[in-house]
């Protein structure tokens, strides 16, 4: 049986006068999810692995209002932002990274105008610096030559030009990296974003991850790989539409890492 | 006759621009219907963008096949345009092709007009193509029908009517020059190269000098007159673009795509709320006596920032917006070319009822429900795909988003599971209903 996996807190590392280096923003997703709990995790291991000094906020932490910013909802947007810039700056954060790209462009982008100024990663592009300073080796494992087509998330690519950082990572697995006929800027969203995640689509003759998902199966990938937790269910929710979760898994970089890591 | 020919010229000349200036005019009142937002910073970044974008028509090639025939119209139909000042300065003096003491340069720039004329042609014949032959995605949408169609349609025709104008007015003075006409020939020889069009000669191979006179007047007036009614139709078109494209792009966002404005006022109020030392029944007595509460979002083109305006005058309806859209590729009714010809027409409603009435009255319409429905705005992913696509820097997102923030703090008209998680972030700092206290279970689950 696994141990459970050792997260401190901001409160714990406070209670000690201590500042970590990093705060894991860990997201609503990463919290409650059970699919997105288990990328939260493998991010944690990883984090262990390259010995980075982090802590999260636990049950400190709130929604960062995305979801209802981008329904309409800026009063609700900004009382969370608010709150949630009380506590970080009650901590004197400076550095966040998450693996969710909402958290990540809400916190990077609508926060510093609200008094919340941090340095704001996502994790594949922390996971790369980590990479870059030799603290994390990423090798081949499992996952060499493994045709794996990566899935840009909306508001990690378009929204903030992020396209490189996971696929050099998937790169150093040595996977055989296929690109959609739809990728980088050119991407085709998932269908979560703008709260579409909390509400049934709009008549339609299709819904948008499995139009997604056919066009990742027109590669004919063993593994999509996606860097958010709201387009690995809906990519995942597609693949089981199509009846090919036997042959084609949906993973989170992170997890392919880890996975490669046997951790 | 000349002179009378001369003073018809300054006529038409002085109304086609005259009429130019005053729609010039009502477009900047329209623009102006909007709120103020401050775009004047990085004016060096907006210029490079500009130049890029507007100028460079970087993003046009994306699509390389259409991309490669606008950048061949646009830079024919510019520089063909410069003939157009030697036009404008032979017939108000009287002049046979004044620039001609250029000399060899001269030749050099009619014969690339030529070419260029040539090249247009054939790039507005393979546009006719495209767009009535062939069934592209993008110009098939419910939106097109109609007008839209029609006039993007009518450009095309007047373009080839143009092109064609050009060259037979340049083939019958080459012809009228190697008859030795007077007015024509000149001592100096023959002025222009005419690489292209001296292969129309045998069409008129026989003809008297006052005939071709008259087919070459005739053409000469139709092609000028045509410059200038296309001058002034650019108002009622998507071919405003060719004018507004360059502010358009200036002035468009240099932010991160995924950044949606924080809105000042709910700031403000935000901050009174969470304000410890803050009176609560101090609130109301700030605000001035019978000034109205400010309204949250947009219902109609009044609430739109003026940039959102312009980028409505903007769009070339070329629906490559609408073609990266997941919502309308998936059959949804969302367009975002669909939002910004909405916008447009509703402020041209708008403004036909201050031309008539000198102001706005209330005529019972407004751009929610309207114009734009509830279910096209409730449809969008926020995935910013239209924004990436457009080739004229348009955000129709900031639109949609405007108008749900209307819905969702006006009217609380989310649609009920949206709602649903609106509450349950409010209550539990979360989209679903799990207890705040419960954040950090996961750490100890296996
Ligand atoms: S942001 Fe909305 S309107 Fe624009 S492409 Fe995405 S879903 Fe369509
Ligand atoms: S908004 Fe842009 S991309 Fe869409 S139709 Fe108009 S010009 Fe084309």
């Amino acid at each position: 049986m696994a141990e459970a996996l050792k997260v401190p807190t901001m409160a714990e590392y406070m209670a000690e006068g201590k500042k970590p280096e990093v705060l894991f923003w860990v997201g609503c997703a990463g919290s409650f999810d059970d699919r997105a709990k288990k990328i939260t995790k493998a991010f944690v291991k990883l984090l262990h692995e390259a010995g980075v000094d982090f802590a999260v906020l636990g049950t400190e932490e709130s929604c960062t209002g995305d979801p209802a910013k981008r329904s309409g909802n800026e009063f609700l947007f900004q009382m969370q932002a608010a709150t949630n810039i009380e506590v970080l700056n009650g901590y004197e954060i400076e550095k966040v990274v998450t693996a969710c790209p909402h958290c990540f462009n809400t916190i990077k982008n609508e926060y510093p105008a609200l008094g919340g100024n941090y340095e704001v990663m996502h994790h594949t592009q922390f996971l790369k610096s980590l990479l870059n300073e030799g603290k994390l080796k990423v090798e081949g494992g499992k996952f060499k030559g493994k045709r794996i087509t990566f899935h840009d998330p909306c508001y990690l690519g378009r929204a903030n030009g992020e396209y490189e950082a996971p696929r050099d990572l998937l790169r150093k697995l040595e996977v055989e990296l296929v690109e959609m006929r739809k990728c980088k800027s050119n991407g085709l969203c998932c269908g979560a974003g703008g709260g579409q995640m909390f509400k049934e689509p709009e008549p339609g003759n299709k819904d948008v991850n499995i139009e997604r998902t056919e066009q990742a199966m027109e590669v004919k990938p063993e593994v999509i790989a996606a860097g958010c937790p709201f387009c690995n269910t809906m990519m995942t929710d597609g693949v089981k539409g199509k009846n090919k979760e036997d042959s084609v898994e949906v993973m989170d970089v992170a997890e392919l890492i880890a996975n490669a890591h046997d951790l | 006759m000349q002179i009378i020919a001369q003073v018809l010229f300054l006529v038409a000349l002085v109304a086609g621009i005259g009429f130019f200036i005053r729609n010039i005019r009502r477009l900047v009142r329209n623009i102006k219907l909007g709120k103020e937002v401050d775009r004047t910073d990085n004016k060096g970044e907006r210029f490079a963008k500009m130049a890029r974008i507007a100028f460079g028509q970087s993003k046009m090639v994306k699509k390389p096949v259409s991309g490669f025939l606008h950048v061949i119209v646009y830079v024919g139909f510019v520089i063909i345009n410069i003939e157009v000042l030697e036009i404008i300065i032979d017939g108000l003096f009287g002049t046979h092709r004044i620039l001609s003491f250029m000399g060899g340069f001269y030749d050099v720039l009619i014969a690339s007009f030529e070419v260029l004329a040539l090249l247009v042609l054939i790039g507005v014949i393979v546009f006719w193509i495209r767009r009535n032959l062939l069934n592209i995605y993008r110009f098939l949408s419910r939106e097109l029908k109609g007008w839209p169609k029609n006039d993007a349609n009518y450009i095309l025709y007047f373009e080839m009517v143009l092109m064609v104008l050009f060259l037979v007015m340049n083939a019958t003075d080459y012809q009228l020059q190697l008859n030795g006409a007077p007015h024509y020939a000149s001592e100096a020889g023959i002025t222009g190269a005419f690489p292209i069009s001296q292969f129309l000669l045998p069409i008129f191979d026989g003809m008297s000098n006052a005939t071709l006179i008259i087919i070459e007047r005739a053409a000469w007036w139709l092609h000028i007159l045509g410059i200038l009614f296309f001058l002034n139709y650019l108002y009622y078109s998507k071919h405003l673009h060719i004018l507004l494209a360059f502010p358009n792009v200036y002035f468009s966002k240099l932010r991160p795509q995924g950044e949606m404005n924080n809105l000042q006022s709910v700031t403000d109020e935000v901050k009174l709320m969470m304000d410890p030392d803050a009176d609560p029944f101090a609130a109301p007595a700030e605000e001035e006596e019978g000034a109205e509460p400010e309204k949250f979002g947009a219902s109609d083109v009044f609430d739109l920032n003026q940039v959102q305006l312009l980028n409505s005058y903007t769009c070339t309806e070329c629906g490559r917006c609408t073609a990266e859209c997941p919502a309308n590729q998936t059959g949804k009714k969302l367009s975002p070319r669909k939002i910004m010809m909405d916008t447009r027409d509703r402020v041209e409603e708008v403004g036909e009822i201050i031309n008539t009435k000198g102001k706005y009255e209330d005529n019972g319409k407004q751009l929610l429900d309207d114009f734009i429905l509830r279910e096209e705005l409730w449809a969008c992913t926020t995935c910013n795909a239209c924004v990436e696509a457009c080739p004229v820097g348009i955000d129709p997102l900031s639109i949609i988003l405007d108008m749900r923030r209307y819905l969702v703090m006006e009217e609380s008209a989310a649609p009920n599971e949206l709602a649903i998680a609106m509450t349950n972030i409010e209550n539990n700092g979360a989209p679903w209903p799990y207890n705040q206290q419960d954040r950090l279970n996961w750490a100890k689950e296996n």
